[in-house]
């Protein structure tokens, strides 16, 4: 043995004290459920798809966001984005614009022609869909992607739905819906527009269909009844709204009241103003925080000179005039009529008071079930005659295209597995990723980049697009203003935190794991982590 | 600042690494082969901010001078936990000295180089110095303060740790006041450290106009590590200041040390600049100032201070502390 003087020992390496025995808790790479997907009716992954717009890979993002939801850029424009409101950096300045980025991505997708990738192989299965409006474009869409051949039976000349012959344009335009299910019908469904359904059972029959999803929507203008001079000109939203996509414009007259406080109300009402009524003034008999309509949009619409009397309701309508009774709110928040009238000018009353579903298609079909007007369906979207399932406005929903959406995915899935005579589980939700698991020091300051929107005065006169998109540079900013709750965004926090170089980095998109070994457990990493994708559990003893 | 923070790309270069940043933006850390100068199975204690330290340093120090570097290390845990004979943690050439003489082993070294460079050597191997705030501001100052005056060319990075944790949390000239150790109890009509005495040694060190003095902490590894890169750009004597929590002597939890950092800091509680010839030429500025109580409560070496009737006082003395350093350094300007 050649040592030098006084040395014993060779010098060996700590990596032989292995000092993970130490170890009482030891932490977990987890990917918990951000609040944002967790809220959204589409089942978007929406951290998922903002992490691959925030390095610039806006292809990457909008595959993976059209892994849910086959429509963004129209999404992009009308969602009334609940993803939002549950977003994790409203504790810390604003909300992620989540839905600006995603219009974002569909424009984008639009502009440069991305096309969806046909299935590998056809199921050979064929599953009828009734109606084209957003949850049969979904449930098709979705359906098509599993290898299942699908038609699409819809009563009006254009597919579309009420997203077209509700939404005013000025909100949506065509060219973005046209555009959207093009790429849909490109995967190989087919559309039969001008085809109504008549009867359910017969149509599966003839066209020898395994399956069908019903989106036949809501579109029966509910009345009320208003006491009225045979002169009056009464009529629903639903009816105005749909003629303004027609050659036959609707004649509303120079004064246009319309009667309700929901988001129909107030579209047309400013689609009234937009065809020159010089007053449009919305009657609702609540207030303005009791009613239905989104806040934004009834912000919008006093912008454009839209008037509303709040706390009042028509009682009578005569020829030129009408009569609204003022209302209190009483102790339960119920509005109670006062007694105290008031007379409103009005070459108009349109109702705009929800609508009823059509389910005439559903004559003498067995197993049905129909309460409040909706069909009911299951955990699986089916309803009670096997094989027919339903979605959308015609089942108990908030009634949103993004709901609808989501309905018509869950569906497909469940006609998926119910056709291979199976049932489908879906994957177990994972934890949120609740305010409390963040390390919020990390994240830089970033202020909500904000949508630009269209003059004033353009906005009275024209069907333009009153909100813009953001421009690359801003929806980039917006994509990395995501705080990415509960999952790694490979920031290198724990690898470099590590007082035992305990963490191995796996390289990029690789992620990183714990060496055991060496790792003391002492929780440094799972406290540093920005976004709570790591979790201490009791070591097992 | 110490360096140009990245504004924006999500957490910027508040993170160790940041996938959105070009790689030659990223850390020494985020390296997925860095250095690890100080590997694992070192003894340290569970989250150790003396252990995080010394990597976060010397391998910033080896990145610098393209891994030659020769350290001296005095006394003290970090001596101890990372090299039991004949294990060693140091992947470098690492010298144990005594716990006084480190300054001196290493402007021995320096000197030794200085002769082989004039012997042919023509690598430029530099020199790095490391102790505890016991071995550097109390049993370690006269050789430390020599080593300045000479200007030798050495970096001495001291980990301070508020206190001589290694034999069992003893009180050091840089144990705050009214800090409990096991030699100033929390007993009697004043409980804890006196205020009053110690030393700020990295004041001590500007006074003695030496080309580099910085302090930095755990919390900030960006700035840390832009201040060891800076320090390795001058020659001679230069020093650098790091507050580094213990857990077991601070009884603070394990996974809070960066935390408990970041909270010095960001109260005022410990001043993070740099200066060059003994003239600040930077700070650290607070990005969200808190009161010191945020820094204090967590940590049991205060716990007296929070007990039935809590020790108002003592703890407005203590903010008082953090406000003269906010004031002095200008910790609030530039954010
Ligand atoms: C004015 C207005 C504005 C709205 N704004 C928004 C908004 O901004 N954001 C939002 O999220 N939601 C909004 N909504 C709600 C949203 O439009 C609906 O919830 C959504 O369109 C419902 O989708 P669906 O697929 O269930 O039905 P629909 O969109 O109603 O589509 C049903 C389709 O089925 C067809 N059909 C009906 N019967 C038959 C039959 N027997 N045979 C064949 N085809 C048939 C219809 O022609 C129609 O095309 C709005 C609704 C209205 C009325
Ligand atoms: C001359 C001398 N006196 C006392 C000791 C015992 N001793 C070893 S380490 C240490 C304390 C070290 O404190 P510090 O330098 O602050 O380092 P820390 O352990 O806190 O990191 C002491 C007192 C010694 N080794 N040599
Ligand atoms: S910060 Fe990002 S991941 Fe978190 S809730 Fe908001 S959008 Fe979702
Ligand atoms: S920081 Fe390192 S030692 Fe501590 S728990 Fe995490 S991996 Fe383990
Ligand atoms: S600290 Fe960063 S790299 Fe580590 S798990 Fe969390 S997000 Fe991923
Ligand atoms: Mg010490």
């Amino acid at each position: 043995m050649d040592k030098p003087f006084a040395i014993t020992l060779d010098p060996g390496s700590s990596l032989a004290n292995k000092t993970g025995s130490w170890r009482t808790f030891r932490p977990v790479y987890v990917d918990r459920l951000p609040p944002c997907n967790a809220a959204c009716p589409a089942g978007e992954n929406i951290q998922a798809w903002l992490f691959h717009a925030e390095s610039g890979d806006y292809e990457k993002a909008w595959r993976s966001l059209t892994e849910n939801n086959p429509l963004p850029a129209i999404m992009g424009r009308v969602c009334y984005h609940p993803c939002q409101g549950g977003c994790n950096r409203q504790f810390v300045d604003s909300s992620v614009g989540i839905n600006a980025v995603e219009r974002f991505l569909g424009d984008e997708a639009l502009k440069r022609g991305w096309a969806f990738e046909k299935p590998a192989k056809s199921s050979g299965k064929r599953v009828l869909v009734v109606g084209a409006g957003p949850s049969g474009l979904s449930a098709a869409y979705h359906l098509a992607r599993l290898g299942h051949t699908v038609e699409i039976h819809e009563a009006g000349p254009l597919a579309g739905g009420m997203m077209r012959f509700g939404i005013p344009k000025y909100r949506l335009p065509r060219d973005v819906i046209e555009a959207e299910v093009q790429r849909i019908l490109d995967l190989g469904v087919k559309l039969k527009p001008n085809t109504k359904i008549a009867n359910i059972a017969d149509a599966m029959k003839a066209g020898k269909f395994d399956a069908a999803f019903l989106a036949v929507g809501a579109h029966i203008g509910k009345r009320a009844f208003i006491p009225a001079a045979d002169a009056t000109r009464i009529v629903d939203a639903v009816s105005v709204l749909r003629s303004m996509e027609g050659e036959e414009k609707p004649m509303l007259g120079r004064r246009v009241v319309v009667y309700g406080g929901g988001n129909t109300a107030l579209d047309v009402a400013r689609t009234a103003k937009r065809m020159g009524a010089e007053e449009a003034i919305i009657v609702y008999r609540r207030t303005r925080e009791k009613a239905p309509a989104h806040d934004s949009e009834i912000e919008e619409a006093l912008q454009e000179g839209i008037m509303v009397k709040w706390l009042s309701t028509i009682k009578q309508a005569d020829e030129g005039e009408i009569t609204i009774e003022k209302m209190a709110l009483d102790d339960s928040g119920f509005p109670q009529p006062t007694g105290e009238f008031e007379k409103l000018a009005a070459d108009s009353v349109v109702l705009a008071l929800g609508q009823d579903v059509d389910l005439g298609l559903l004559e003498g079909v067995p197993g049905l079930e129909v309460k409040d007007g909706v069909v009911q369906v299951g955990p699986n979207m089916m309803t009670g005659h096997e094989g027919v399932f339903a979605g959308g406005d015609m089942v108990p929903s908030e009634r949103t295209v993004t709901v609808a959406v989501g309905h018509g995915k869950k569906a497909a899935r469940h006609i998926d597995a119910w056709l291979a005579g199976e049932t489908y589980a879906p994957p177990p939700k994972h934890e949120v990723a609740t305010f409390d698991k963040l390390n919020t020091w990390y994240y830089s300051e970033a202020p909500h980049q904000v949508r630009p929107v269209l003059d004033i005065i353009r906005r009275q006169s024209t069907f333009e697009e009153v909100v813009q998109g953001l421009d690359e540079g801003n929806a980039q900013f917006e994509a990395r203003r995501c705080l990415s709750c509960g999952n790694c965004f490979e920031c290198d926090n724990c690898y470099g935190v590590c007082p035992d170089n305990a963490v191995i980095k796996l390289g990029p998109g690789k992620r990183f794991q714990f060496n055991f070994d060496y790792c003391k457990g002492c929780g440094v990493c799972a406290t540093e982590c920005p976004c709570g994708a790591i979790k201490m559990v009791p070591e097992e003893t | 600042m110490s360096f140009q923070p990245v504004k924006f790309y999500q957490t910027g270069t508040f993170t160790v690494g940041n996938r959105l940043l070009p790689p030659e933006q990223r850390s020494v850390q985020s390296q997925e082969k860095r250095y690890n100068s100080i590997n694992s199975g070192h003894r340290a204690c569970q989250g150790c901010g003396e252990a995080l330290g010394a990597r976060y340093a010397i391998d910033a120090a080896m990145e610098a001078t393209n891994g030659r570097l020769i350290c001296a290390n005095a006394t003290g845990c970090l001596e101890v936990f990372s090299t039991p004979y004949p294990e060693t943690s140091w992947q470098m050439p690492w010298i144990h000295s005594v716990f006084g003489n480190t300054a001196a082993v290493a402007t021995g070294i320096a000197a030794a180089l200085k002769v082989k460079r004039q012997q042919g050597e023509r690598r430029n191997i530099r020199v790095v110095a490391q102790g505890g705030d016991g071995g550097t501001t109390d049993i370690g100052f006269g050789c430390l303060s020599g080593m300045f005056e000479r200007n030798d060319d050495v970096l001495y990075i001291c980990y301070d740790n508020g206190g001589y944790m290694n034999t069992g949390i003893q009180r050091s000239s840089a144990t705050p006041p009214a800090a409990r150790t096991a030699t100033t109890m929390a007993v009697g009509p004043e409980p804890g450290n006196v205020f009053g005495q110690g030393k700020f040694l990295p004041a001590i060190a500007m006074a003695h106009e030496i080309p580099y003095v910085a302090t930095a902490t755990v919390a900030d590894l960006r700035d840390l590590e832009a201040k060891v890169r800076r320090a390795m750009e001058f020659q001679g004597a230069r020093y650098i200041h790091i507050l580094v929590p213990c857990p077991l002597g601070w009884g603070t939890a394990s996974h809070d040390t960066i935390r408990i950092a970041r909270l010095a800091k960001e109260t005022g509680v410990f001043p993070v600049f740099e200066a060059e010839h003994g003239e600040v030429k930077s700070v650290l500025a607070i990005r969200r100032q808190l009161p010191v109580e945020e820094y204090l409560r967590p940590q049991k070496r205060y716990a007296h201070l929070f007990g039935k009737t809590p020790q108002v006082e003592v703890i407005a003395r203590l903010q008082a502390l953090a406000d003269r350093n906010i004031r002095k350094y200008g910790l609030l300007e530039g954010n």
